[in-house]
């Protein structure tokens, strides 16, 4: 607050006035006991050495994660069967009711299974992924990652607060971009608002987790190990996008956003064991049923829209297909297909709905499966030339491209600028495409895929 | 972008905080604010009032807006407002900022300092901070089993006599206290309990130096705000607190004190605080401040 040459200002004079006080007074009103053993400082000093704080983050990501990934799998099966049953009983119910072809195209092929779609792929792993995080923030572990992290902040010129709106947007980029309020200084705000976005939010983990879980199966044989695998390779994803983080925040910080990095204080909290039955509520009511209702808001019509958009032929095509023939040469670059790019684009609106968008287009395009499992999911994939560098690629776009439609409108309403809304999805997108061409790239040159 | 300056826009924008407790300010609803250290259970209490469900996390510096709701007790309704947790009421960070203010400015019927048992003297320094703003002012002591825990023991009865305000202990997170914690906030707000706060002297010279800026600090501002602290930020070199002020011209506030302040700042061989006359090119920013 005060230049350091002035060594005693009226101000430090006004709070040591204060300190002595209550100094004193704590001094004769507390009366100290055989103090119980507090553990506190011992798990501390664990939590954030030097040695220990990196491996216990790393093992509680990939335990969370490896718990999601397993714990999904099975409800994920029973849930898609139900539903799936459920839609043969309305197809047949609507042809019953002599409806023409193209409602039930759009009510049964459109909307409803992309819904089942959302619901059985997404329902499960939020279910078990919300309440594992809360329970470690109420916990009073984000603190620790704070500090841990302090320093890869200040060497990237930004803020060390810019890791609690990251644990944040681990939820949701839009809740991670309004929490970048808790950064005072305009500039670091900034970079941690362009930076939000590549921190795996809920609506892309399902996917990451479906996928790596599909293409992992194929190369390791056991539910355990699989599970493990799967994981490891979300971890890895979500490593790339911290990474990817430190490295645009300390690029902005030396070109667009340059300055030096602010002070700030982060207090340790005391270790408090969760209320666990509230958390388990509270993360399944505030967040699960939140997110899923979003997603069923968006995915609905957009269900519709892509049903429309696959069933118009011009000129012996779907205007899928058209758009896909355009896109192709791009995504090829970046080692993906037409189709994905336009499935990311359709997708705007939520990250949730870009893979129901593409299973859809993809079934548009003549292959009939019933969706209900995730190895279908792999046979329509591979059936339509995916190997795991496809998969790889995908996951990485996924974690760096623009951000979410909802995030994009927060992101103008903290900043009122145009401009830097422009930056938030213009810079990630520039990142997405650099790093696929890339990795393409090299899986091309080696020869493998 | 705004320009980041210690206590900044939050006080520029200064009638927002009258509006603000004129517009919680129901009839019959009497505005309790809640301020505290971050991470002191403050929002769990919040909750425990209220019945709100608002998210309380574990980690400091979480509420940055003002979360309000309403707290039913004997019959009565009460506006409780959380406060964002913060430290000290100086305007160092916009938290501290937005709390002062609030205090200082939008004059809650009643204040609830939430204190940590487990770390009582670094939240002592706060409670000590709002018995400057206000008389109508009561402590908190929350989080005592785990004080106990630890291994100390607070001594309510003998801080209520320190402070010279109510203190009463809490578990939040269980819901004991939270009725004796109301029945004190109740009678605050109707005067059967009065307060006779017990506030911090400061060195003589800064006395000395407050005296002189208090009167016209009170000349511009509306009846009951919080001149005293007010003056100390003011002293302190705090920007917020000299264009809340300035109206009347910083210039006028270093002539009318001129000796005392010379005097405290040159005794240590200093000039002026360096913030003044800054402070003078950003006069009558605060027009509308007595509306």
């Amino acid at each position: 607050m005060n230049p350091p040459q002035s060594p005693v200002t009226v101000a430090d004079r006004v709070v040591a006035s204060l300190y002595r006080r209550a100094e004193s007074i704590a001094a004769k009103v507390i009366a100290p006991r055989s103090p119980a053993q507090d553990l506190t400082p011992v798990i501390d000093r664990l939590l954030t050495s030097r040695l220990t704080g990196f491996p216990i983050m790393l093992l509680t990501l990939g335990a969370v994660l490896w718990v999601t990934v397993v714990g999904a799998n099975y409800p994920s099966q029973v849930l898609g069967r139900l539903l799936f049953d459920l839609q043969g009983w309305l197809s047949g119910a609507m042809t019953a009711a002599g409806a023409p072809a193209w409602l039930h195209g759009v009510l049964v092929s459109g909307v409803y299974r992309t819904l089942a779609w959302v619901v059985s792929v997404m329902l499960p792993p939020m279910a078990i992924f919300f309440p594992c995080f809360t329970l470690l923030e109420d916990l009073g572990y984000l603190p620790r990652v704070a500090f841990n992290l302090d320093a890869a902040f200040k060497w990237a010129g930004a803020c060390g607060k810019q890791s609690l709106t990251m644990s944040m947007g681990f939820g949701c980029n839009a809740a991670g971009v309004i929490a970048c309020r808790i950064i005072d200084s305009p500039r670091e705000r900034l970079i941690a608002i362009l930076t939000n976005n590549f921190v795996i939010c809920n609506g892309r983990f399902p996917t990451l987790i479906a996928l790596s879980t599909v293409f992992v199966s194929q190369v390791v044989q056991t539910t355990i190990g699989a599970g493990a695998a799967a994981a490891l390779v979300v971890v890895g994803i979500v490593l790339t996008g911290i990474v990817m983080t430190f490295g645009v925040s300390w690029l902005l910080s030396r070109t667009l956003l340059r300055g030096v990095p602010s002070f700030y204080t982060l207090e340790l909290p005391p270790f408090r064991w969760p209320q666990v039955g509230r958390v388990l509520i509270r993360s399944v009511i505030d967040r699960t049923v939140f997110v899923l209702l979003r997603a069923v808001a968006v995915a609905a019509p957009a269900g519709a829209l892509v049903w429309v958009l696959g069933n118009t032929v011009i000129e012996g095509h779907s205007v899928i297909a058209h758009l896909a023939g355009w896109l192709g040469p791009l995504g090829r670059l970046m080692g993906l297909d037409g189709f994905v790019l336009v499935a990311f684009i359709l997708g705007l609106p939520a990250n949730e709905i870009v893979l129901p968008i593409l299973v859809m287009s993809y079934l548009g395009s003549g292959m009939m499966v019933e969706m209900d499992s995730l190895e279908s999911l792999g046979i329509l994939l591979a059936a339509h030339g995916w190997s795991w560098a496809t998969a790889l690629s995908y996951m990485l776009f996924s974690l760096l491209h623009w951000p979410c439609a909802t995030t994009l409108l927060t992101v103008w309403k903290e900043t009122r600028s145009s401009r830097w809304t422009f930056a938030a999805a213009a810079i990630p997108t520039a990142v997405a495409v650099i790093v696929c061409t890339f990795v393409a790239g090299l899986v091309r040159l080696t020869g493998n895929a | 972008m705004v320009g980041h300056h210690h206590g900044g826009s939050p006080v520029s924008d200064g009638p927002t905080w009258a509006d603000l407790g004129r517009a919680a300010r129901a009839p019959g609803h009497p505005v309790v604010a809640l301020a505290g250290n971050p991470n002191t259970g403050k929002s769990t209490l919040f909750n425990a009032l209220t019945g709100l469900r608002q998210h309380t996390g574990n980690w400091p510096g979480k509420t940055v807006l003002l979360a309000q709701g309403v707290a039913r007790h004997r019959g009565k309704s009460y506006t409780i407002v959380d406060l964002p947790g913060t430290y000290s009421l100086f305007a160092s960070s916009v938290e501290e900022s937005v709390a002062s203010d609030f205090l200082c400015l939008a004059r809650p019927d009643v204040t609830v300092v939430v204190a940590d048992a487990t770390c009582l003297e670094r939240n002592l320094n706060l409670a000590l901070q709002v018995i400057e703003v206000t008389d109508k002012v009561a402590v908190c002591l929350n989080l005592v089993d785990e004080a106990r825990r630890k291994g100390c023991e607070c001594d309510a009865t003998m801080l209520e006599a320190e402070l010279g305000v109510p203190v009463v202990a809490t578990v939040a997170t269980k819901g004991r206290g939270l009725g004796r914690l109301m029945d004190t906030v109740a009678g605050l707000n109707s005067g059967t309990i009065t307060t006779r706060p017990k506030r911090v002297v400061y060195d003589p010279d800064v006395e000395e130096a407050l005296a002189g800026i208090e009167p016209l600090v009170t000349r511009k501002l509306p009846p009951g705000a919080a001149t005293r602290w007010l003056a100390v930020r003011a002293l302190c070199g705090d920007m917020g607190a000299l264009e809340l002020v300035g109206d009347m011209s910083a210039l006028e506030l270093v002539d009318g004190t001129g000796g005392a302040v010379r005097k405290v700042t040159e005794g240590f061989g200093l000039g002026p605080a360096p913030s003044w006359p800054a402070a003078r090119s950003t006069t009558s920013t605060a027009g509308g401040k007595s509306s």
